[in-house]
């Protein structure tokens, strides 16, 4: 009798510190991703700050991809907005070692294989005389296994119409043909239910703007 | 009641570590310089802080009691500490170096590197295309290093006082007995291998690794490239010629196969521009190649290259020998080239690396003079059987052991008007050798190569060593010492075989300097020579000389934008008695000063890359038989001085990557003179000059992607 009140008690004091870490997990999560929603913390090492932060809740959950993915997320980005090209592998890196992780607890993820794509996207920058081919290419087809995996997922468009958008003419860009991307992003992005409250949901807004260049 | 207790506290255990506690403190490198954007926390919790610009940190935390503090920041080892949380703690963390592949010492003593990625090399593959006047020819290209001589008169690479023959070509390790187009007298026939064959490109200058024997001064290793990431489709066409080209990567993405042709012809070209002597027969070029590559595990590939071409060209010159008379060279060649290798890691650190090459060169030559002598029919042949296999083993962190052999089969055939002389070489090779890391600052290259001749039936040992320390993240020092055999070459070996190896000796010292986007090294070196091969009243190997220099390189990618230019200089003493020479002096293919200067100019805007290289170097001496044996070799040709212009302009073409290159080698026309032919009366002498003194080129080159589901993913 003893021993089974004993193991109630137990129970639920492992449950309610399992409920305790789960809110804690979501509250963290959403106040962080609340963050990336704001326009004004989208500078480079303000970045970087976010990321240590998703790493750190990451390191400490474990069996989360999300965490990992946003701070590979911010990694990529804060690489985009850095003057210096000298930064830019470094960060990629990073951005790299989060997404592995993430991929590791979830593989076959559409949202990771966009972020992949942008960690190619990103290196290309450094020495694009060397590296056009090879990381462009790697790009485009990460992004074509991600469209394979959820062809509902508006940001692989919304990439595939940037990559379009920003590359020369000369080299197979076209605006026109990136406008056609970003309109069935749109579409996508209306159509879009996240998952969660924490789960990926960018791009809406930057999609609108690159419209908007085209127009 | 004991239970009652026990289930309490159970029950309220995640309760009672509410109550926070602030962690606070600094975060500095082993200088005490402050460290921002670390990332600091308390492990397994979500409780943590970036640190500031001036190091600092601060954050509260419920953790209590015995906890671990993390430190991460790129770059930086990372930090974990034990704490005991009771109050207000101020921790203070000093974070050191990563000591991570890039900044781990790597030999370095006498060898330029180009490769894709990683680490930080002074070229890459592409540089070697986009070089200006060196028309894609890897060994152009490699004459803008320090090191390399202009010897444009002759075949191979003149390196550190050596001759052509003293550079020796691996592919994927094994020697290349033909790499050079067979040519016409005084002009020399470019690489027979496409740069874009190749992923990494090595040349080492000397003091180079044990795994390579028979060059006495210098070695050009090629890696060749592996999978292709799509499938693809390539044409080409220039003034010259036109090719084309498959690559098919197999469904399974483990796999691919290749095959190309080309088809070389400079009827039309030499019928707009004139060459100093006319071509008999203009230069004709068929050339086929086919690759497999196949990965048989996560860790092993198998990869096959052959190569078949044959070249048909002629030229009518006036004759030296008799005023008024025309001589009349024109040669058929013939060539095979096929290479087979596999590598493996076979656990517990080894790594097995196998290979199978064989090779057949022919070359038909036809000598007049026309209407005074009979024509003359020589016929000279080689092939070369091989087959090398390499063993390596990871020794803890860095530390690398390699073991191997290797066996060559050589048959050399020649006939000149009925003069038979013909020779069958087994030549055997063992070699180990070992990288040892001391520290990750600090490695030493010991090892050693055994090789047995049996046409010259002697054996030899060959030692080497280098040593190189890095003094700070992006610069190291190096020492480089080594002994190198080689065969005499083909055309004695054909008479006379009782010769012995002949021996260069290499002492190498160099400091460079590498960073993103700065490139300096200075290198001094000593060679010494000995048993060269001696002609007159009888062939011997007993010929001696010596080499020495300093040399520079500096390379800038940043300074002016959009611009990435190197600068080459080479000084080099020496002298050397061998051939028929009276006694040491400075050899007619040796300058004692030689620059290059590679400028290459991008404009993002419209896509364009301009290159200009200009390579200069003072006169070589010649050999003038009416000057009493004293003066041997004492007078000079004239400075020698060459401005290469490119410009590639990138686009695409519906769906093809492609390349508009025009260039155009020694633009200005500048006149050079290499050396003279005296009669044998000694009373005419010819200039030894470029047949083409300027070459221009145009051509463009289309790669399409086959990726059926790109298309569609476009079309959507």
């Amino acid at each position: 009798m003893k021993r089974i009140l004993f193991s109630i008690c137990l129970s639920i004091g492992l449950v309610s510190a399992a409920m305790a870490q789960s809110t804690q997990y979501e509250g963290a999560m959403t106040r962080q991703v609340a963050m990336l929603d704001d326009s004004t913390n989208f500078a480079p090492d303000r970045l970087l700050e976010i990321a240590n932060t998703f790493e750190r809740i990451g390191a400490a959950e474990k069996t989360q991809w999300l965490p990992f993915y946003y701070a590979s997320y911010c990694y990529v980005m804060s690489s985009f907005m850095q003057k210096d090209n000298d930064k830019v592998d470094d960060l990629a890196d990073k951005a790299a070692v989060n997404i592995e992780q993430a991929e590791a607890i979830s593989p076959e993820n559409d949202e990771i294989n966009c972020i992949k794509s942008l960690i190619a996207t990103a290196r290309i920058r450094v020495d694009p005389m060397n590296r056009g081919m090879k990381y462009g290419m790697e790009s485009a087809d990460l992004l074509v296994k991600a469209n394979k995996i959820n062809q509902e997922n508006p940001r692989v468009y919304m990439l595939q119409g940037q990559s379009l958008f920003y590359t020369p003419e000369q080299f197979g860009g076209s605006k026109t043909e990136a406008k056609k991307k970003f309109e069935v992003a749109m579409q996508k992005f209306s159509s879009f239910k996240p998952a969660s409250k924490i789960a990926p949901h960018w791009g809406e807004g930057y999609t609108r703007g690159l419209l908007a260049q085209i127009k | 009641m004991k239970h009652f207790n026990l289930m309490l506290l159970t029950m309220l255990l995640p309760l009672c570590m509410m109550g926070q506690q602030r962690i606070s403190g600094k975060i500095t490198d082993s200088r005490k310089r402050p460290l921002q954007g670390v990332n600091i926390s308390i492990k397994d919790s979500y409780d943590g802080a970036t640190s500031g610009a001036d190091g600092s940190y601060s954050f509260t935390t419920d953790a209590k009691g015995t906890q671990y503090i993390t430190a991460t920041l790129l770059g930086y080892a990372s930090q974990e500490q034990k704490i005991f949380i009771t109050g207000p703690q101020e921790i203070n963390i000093i974070m050191r170096n990563n000591v991570n592949d890039l900044k781990v010492v790597t030999i370095s003593a006498g060898s330029f590197e180009a490769s894709d990625e990683g680490k930080a090399t002074v070229l890459k593959p592409l540089d070697i295309v986009t070089t200006a006047g060196a028309n894609a020819d890897i060994v152009n290209a490699l004459k803008t290093l320090p090191g390399t001589q202009q010897t444009n008169d002759r075949e191979g690479l003149f390196v550190r006082g050596g001759t052509g023959y003293e550079t020796q070509t691996f592919i994927d390790g094994m020697m290349v007995r033909n790499p050079f187009f067979s040519g016409l007298p005084d002009q020399p026939g470019r690489g027979r291998f496409s740069p874009f064959l190749f992923k990494g490109t090595t040349f080492s200058s000397g003091g180079y690794s044990a795994q390579y024997g028979q060059g006495l001064s210098s070695a050009l290793i090629l890696e060749s490239t592996d999978l292709p990431q799509r499938s693809s489709y390539s044409l080409g066409a220039s003034v010259i010629g036109v090719s084309g080209g498959l690559e098919e990567l197999m469904r399974d993405k483990k796999g691919s196969f290749g095959v190309e042709a080309d088809y070389t012809h400079l009827g039309p070209y030499l019928g707009v521009v004139k060459p100093t002597y006319a071509f008999s027969k203009n230069p004709e070029i068929i050339g086929t190649s086919a690759n497999f590559r196949r990965k048989t595990s996560s860790t092993g590939m198998i990869k096959f290259y052959g190569y078949y071409n044959q070249t048909n060209m002629g030229t009518i010159r006036p004759s030296l020998e008799y005023p008024g008379f025309e001589e009349l060279f024109e040669l058929k060649n013939k060539n095979v080239y096929t290479n087979l290798t596999y590598k493996e890691s076979l656990g517990h650190d080894w790594k097995l690396n196998a290979g199978f090459s064989f090779s057949s060169n022919a070359d038909n030559i036809y000598l007049d003079t026309l209407n005074k002598t009979n024509p003359l029919k020589g016929k000279t042949q080689s092939q070369l059987t091989q087959t090398r296999l390499v063993l390596t083993k990871g020794l803890g962190q860095y530390s690398i052991l390699r073991l191997g052999g290797e066996y060559q089969y050589g048959v050399e055939k020649s006939n000149f008007g009925g003069w038979q002389a013909n020779y069958v070489d087994n030549y055997t090779a063992g070699f180990a050798e070992s990288d040892i890391y001391v520290t990750p600052r600090l490695v030493a290259r010991v090892g050693g190569r055994v090789e047995y001749t049996s046409i010259l039936a002697k054996a030899n040992v060959a030692p080497r060593a280098s040593l190189a320390y890095r003094l700070t993240a992006n610069s190291q020092f190096s020492l480089a010492y080594g002994d190198f055999y080689q065969k005499p070459e083909q055309q004695y070996l054909r008479f006379k075989n009782d010769l012995g190896f002949t021996k260069a000796t290499h002492y190498i010292a160099s400091y460079q300097h590498v960073s993103k986007n700065y490139t300096l090294r200075v290198e001094a070196f000593y060679k010494k020579y000995n048993d060269l091969v001696k002609t007159g009243r009888d062939t011997s190997t007993s010929g001696t000389g010596y080499a020495k220099g300093i040399e520079l390189f500096w390379r800038d990618r940043k300074t002016i934008k959009n611009t990435d230019y190197w600068i080459s200089y080479s000084y080099l003493d020496t002298k050397r008695n061998y051939l028929n020479y009276p006694f040491e002096v400075q050899p007619d293919f040796a300058a004692k000063h030689t620059l290059s200067i590679v400028y290459k100019y991008f404009i993002p805007a419209i896509a364009t890359n301009l290159g200009v290289t200009y390579s200069f170097s003072t006169g070589r001496p010649y050999y003038n038989p009416n000057l009493p044996v004293e003066k041997f070799m004492s007078e000079k040709t004239m400075t020698y001085n060459s401005v290469g212009f490119s410009a590639s302009y990138l686009t695409s073409i519906r769906k093809a990557f492609t390349i508009f290159v025009l260039s155009v080698s020694n633009a200005p026309n500048f006149k050079q003179v290499y050396g003279y032919r005296y009669s044998t009366d000694k009373l005419r002498r010819q200039e030894i000059v470029p047949n083409m003194p300027r070459f221009v080129y145009l051509g463009m080159f289309m790669n399409f992607g086959i990726d059926r589901r790109q298309d569609m993913i476009n079309n959507l």
